[in-house]
Formats: structure tokens, C-alpha cells, sequence
């Protein structure tokens, strides 16, 4: 599992700035909100087509991938759309979600997360004026993309750790058994994770009170 | 051997006259003591550290870059105190954690390898410089765009080591950094370690990786209760756990 969807390319689409890509992502879902009509999200759906796979040199299976991903909720509109309104109605809908998943995963795939964060602590800049750090943000947001991977990974362990002693994961007792030990790890690692960032320069203010033990030695 | 070699193009240049002095060191976590009068003065190359699980080892090497202040006396690093000077100490002193997967904080490799320079406010060309350089030097440039978290544990240990070395620091401390690595990672690794031309202190079970190490200290029970070269010092180590 990794949320990291960037692929490495030399093309035209990667050398955009991060804004720029964004800035059109949101003028398109914009356009295609205010305008609803076949032609106009057939033309935005070839459009976001021949950027990500001409333009961008994405492979196909990113695409595809990434609209794999919401296929049931492609199905399940289109359905309740031709049942409870019309078929043209049904089209738009879904080939509109369509077209602006694509053109995220385009962007995202196109984009590398630092740039996407910079992007993200620039729009926080005003909260300065409240205190905020937009670093912070922009670390936070990092942060989640890189260890969401390492949460389901340290999860899919402690669940094949009780499926080895017979356990099942199944249930409300699973359920517990999974948490709980999960919920210990993750206090554990974010304390190391602390020290790394604070080992690495993020903070050098000296913690107040002195810090709790390692893990270990 | 002694402290001749440094990097050369490290940005904190370490005073091989001063070194690591702790002097009158003990730390508690809350009541209970973990450190105890500890006067210690590391001037050499490479320094390993060994003891048994929660001896106060790992204790011990977050003191050195003041990650952990102590609770009474001093730690100073070049002469720089890390309870009052800490920005300076940590630019002088890496560390690098037992577990990668907890260290590495970007999701892809050269972004993570960044991150320390980012925050050492290193210019971007520069900084995209020294992160090649790095990943180069550990097989890792063919990864640079990868999710970090796609690598073997052998790659995500060396990732952090990169990402600790490309701020240049002029000593680095290792704890335990080939507990979770099979034979052949854990070779890498020390032969990376070995390499270093900076100050290496590095606290582990793994009492080959101290082979070639000019000084050996033994902790147990917060307190140091050997210090000697590698092999009087892992002698005593051995006859210390065998007691037990």
C-alpha cells in the first residue's frame, strides 16, 4: 500500500508548478459543475486523457488504477441516476467524477509531495498572523502520507501475529485484539518519531521537563 | 586510533582536542534512575557501546546530541552544552535510530534525504546537490522518486543513515542499527559505518560490529562498569551477562 502516487517523468506536465496544476484542477471542477452538459465533460474527460497519458507520459495503469477506485461508486451512480432522472443525466454525473479523478491523479502523479506541501504552506501563510507555523502544516501533511503505509503494515502484522496463534481478527473481540496492541505501537513509534524529527533539526527547543524513557537499553 | 578522520567538508566542524565530556551525568524518568554518575571523555574515532536491555544504553547515546538533557550534570559537545546550546550540538552530532521506518518522514526517498537540509535552511540547488551525492553514495539514486516505504530494510536503514550524513554532521550516533537487519544488511551497514570519516559512537548487541573499535564501554545498571578496548571490554561484557 503507498499513497505516494508520484511517477517520475521527464514531460512538460512535470515541469508545472504546483499551483498552476492545482489551479487548474479546481478551475476544471469548477467549469464542469457550471456547465453539465455531455459535450463540454466528454471534451474535459479526452482532455484530461491526453494530458496525463500524451503530455504527462503517464502509463495507463495509473489511470486505470486510480479509477478502479471509485468504479462502485460509478456503477451506483449512474443506476441511481437512470432510475430516478435520466439516462444523459446519469452519463454527466459519472463521466464528470470521472474526469476530475483523473485529473487528480494526474496531478498527484505528476506532482512530488514536497512540492504539493510548499503549495499547501503557502495558502496557510495568513495563519501566521493566528500563531500558526504553516511548516508545521505542511510536515503534518507529509507525515500522514508517509506513515499511513507503515500503520497498515504494522496493523496486517499484529493480525497475522494472532492468526499464527489461531486468533481471528474478525468480530468485536478482533477488533480489540488488533486496536489495543496497534494503539501501543503507534504511541511507542510516534515517541521515536518525535526524536527523529527533534535529531534531524525540526525543533531545537529543549523539551520542558525532561523526556520519558526509550523503548529500550 | 584518534580523531583524524574527520569529513573534511563537514559544516560542523568537530574540535578533536574537546570531543563528547559528560561529566557528572545521572538522569531519572521520574523516580526512577536510569543514569548514574557518569564522567566520560570521547575523543576516539570509533567508540561502541554495549549492555544488556535496559542497562540505560539508549539513554546514553540520546544524551550525546541532546536529545535526552540529563537530570544532573553536564553533557558537552565540543565544549557546547546540549541543555543550553542545543542547535549547535545537534548540528555536530547525527543520530540514527535502531528502527528506519520511524525516522524516515517523507514519503520518497529523496525528499526524505531533504529533510534535514530543509530545515537547515540550505538553499534548494544546494540542497538537491548534496541529496544526489548522498543517495549516490548508497546505492540509492534509483530510487530517489520511490515511496520510501517500498524499500527493503537494508535500503531504509542506509536511507536514514543518508539522511543523517547529508547535514554533515561531525560526529553520529548509532543506536542499534542492525538489530532489525538479516546477515547481509547488517555487513552493509557496518562496512557503511566503518567507512565514516566522522566520530562514530555506536551502542549495540551486536558485538562483531565492534571489531576495529578503539574503545569499548560496558554499561549496567545506569552506571559505566568497563571502559577498555574492544576486546577486554567485550571479555568483561560476557562474563557480566553470564552471571546472570
Amino acid at each position: 500500500m503507498t499513497l505516494s502516487l508520484y511517477v517520475p517523468r521527464r514531460s512538460v506536465v512535470h515541469r508545472l508548478p504546483a499551483g498552476a496544476k492545482l489551479l487548474a484542477l479546481a478551475v476544471l471542477a469548477v467549469v464542469l459543475f457550471a456547465r453539465p452538459s455531455l459535450p463540454v465533460v466528454g471534451a474535459a474527460l479526452a482532455g484530461v486523457l491526453a494530458v496525463g497519458l500524451l503530455l504527462a507520459r503517464l502509463p495507463v495503469a495509473t489511470l486505470a488504477r486510480q479509477a478502479r477506485t471509485v468504479l462502485w461508486w460509478l456503477v451506483g451512480l449512474f443506476v441511481f441516476h437512470a432510475l430516478f432522472s435520466d439516462v444523459a443525466t446519469a452519463a454527466v454525473t459519472v463521466l464528470r467524477l470521472l474526469a476530475l479523478v483523473l485529473a487528480a491523479a494526474v496531478v498527484t502523479s505528476t506532482t512530488r509531495v514536497t512540492e504539493m506541501v510548499a503549495v499547501i504552506e503557502r495558502l496557510c501563510a495568513p495563519l501566521r498572523l493566528v500563531g500558526v507555523r504553516p511548516a508545521r502544516i505542511g510536515l503534518v501533511i507529509s507525515m500522514a502520507l508517509r506513515f499511513i503505509p507503515v500503520l497498515a503494515e504494522r496493523a496486517d502484522r499484529i493480525r497475522q501475529a494472532q492468526a499464527a496463534r489461531g486468533g481471528s481478527a474478525r468480530g468485536v473481540r478482533g477488533l480489540r485484539t488488533t486496536v489495543t496492541p496497534l494503539l501501543v505501537q503507534l504511541l511507542q513509534m510516534a515517541h521515536t518519531v518525535s526524536e527523529a524529527l527533534d535529531a534531524r533539526g525540526a525543533d531545537d527547543v529543549p523539551p520542558a521537563g525532561g523526556r520519558r524513557a526509550p523503548a529500550a537499553g | 586510533m584518534r580523531f583524524g578522520r574527520l569529513e573534511p567538508r563537514s559544516a560542523a566542524v568537530a574540535d578533536p582536542a574537546r570531543g563528547i565530556e559528560l561529566r557528572g551525568v545521572s538522569h531519572r524518568y521520574g523516580d526512577r534512575p536510569v543514569l548514574r554518575d557518569v564522567d566520560l571523555h570521547l575523543t576516539e574515532a570509533r567508540i561502541g557501546v554495549v549492555g544488556a536491555n535496559g542497562s540505560g544504553k539508549s539513554t546514553f547515546a540520546r544524551l550525546l546530541n541532546g536529545l535526552v538533557v540529563p537530570t544532573a550534570g553536564q553533557v558537552l559537545v565540543d565544549g557546547l552544552d546540549t541543555a543550553t546550546q542545543l542547535r549547535e550540538v545537534r548540528r555536530r552530532v547525527g543520530f540514527v535510530f535502531q528502527d528506519p521506518d520511524a525516522q524516515i518522514v517523507y514519503p520518497t526517498v529523496a525528499e526524505d534525504a531533504a529533510y534535514g537540509l530543509e530545515n537547515q535552511g540550505v538553499p534548494a540547488d544546494e540542497r538537491a546537490e548534496r541529496v544526489a551525492e548522498v543517495l549516490a553514495r548508497y546505492g540509492l539514486s534509483g530510487h530517489a522518486d520511490h515511496p520510501a516505504h517500498l524499500l527493503s530494510g537494508g535500503q531504509k536503514q542506509l536511507l536514514a543513515i543518508a539522511g543523517v550524513l547529508v547535514m554533515r554532521p561531525a560526529r553520529v550516533v548509532f543506536d542499534e542499527p542492525t538489530t532489525l537487519l538479516d546477515l547481509i544488511n547488517a555487513r552493509r551497514v557496518a562496512r557503511v559505518i566503518g567507512e565514516l570519516e566522522q566520530q562514530v559512537i555506536v551502542v549495540t548487541h551486536q558485538l562483531d560490529l565492534l571489531d576495529g573499535f578503539d574503545r569499548v564501554l560496558v554499561v549496567d545498571g545506569g552506571r559505566v562498569v568497563e571502559d577498555a578496548p574492544p576486546g577486554a571490554a567485550v571479555a568483561a561484557y560476557r562474563v557480566l551477562m553470564e552471571r546472570r
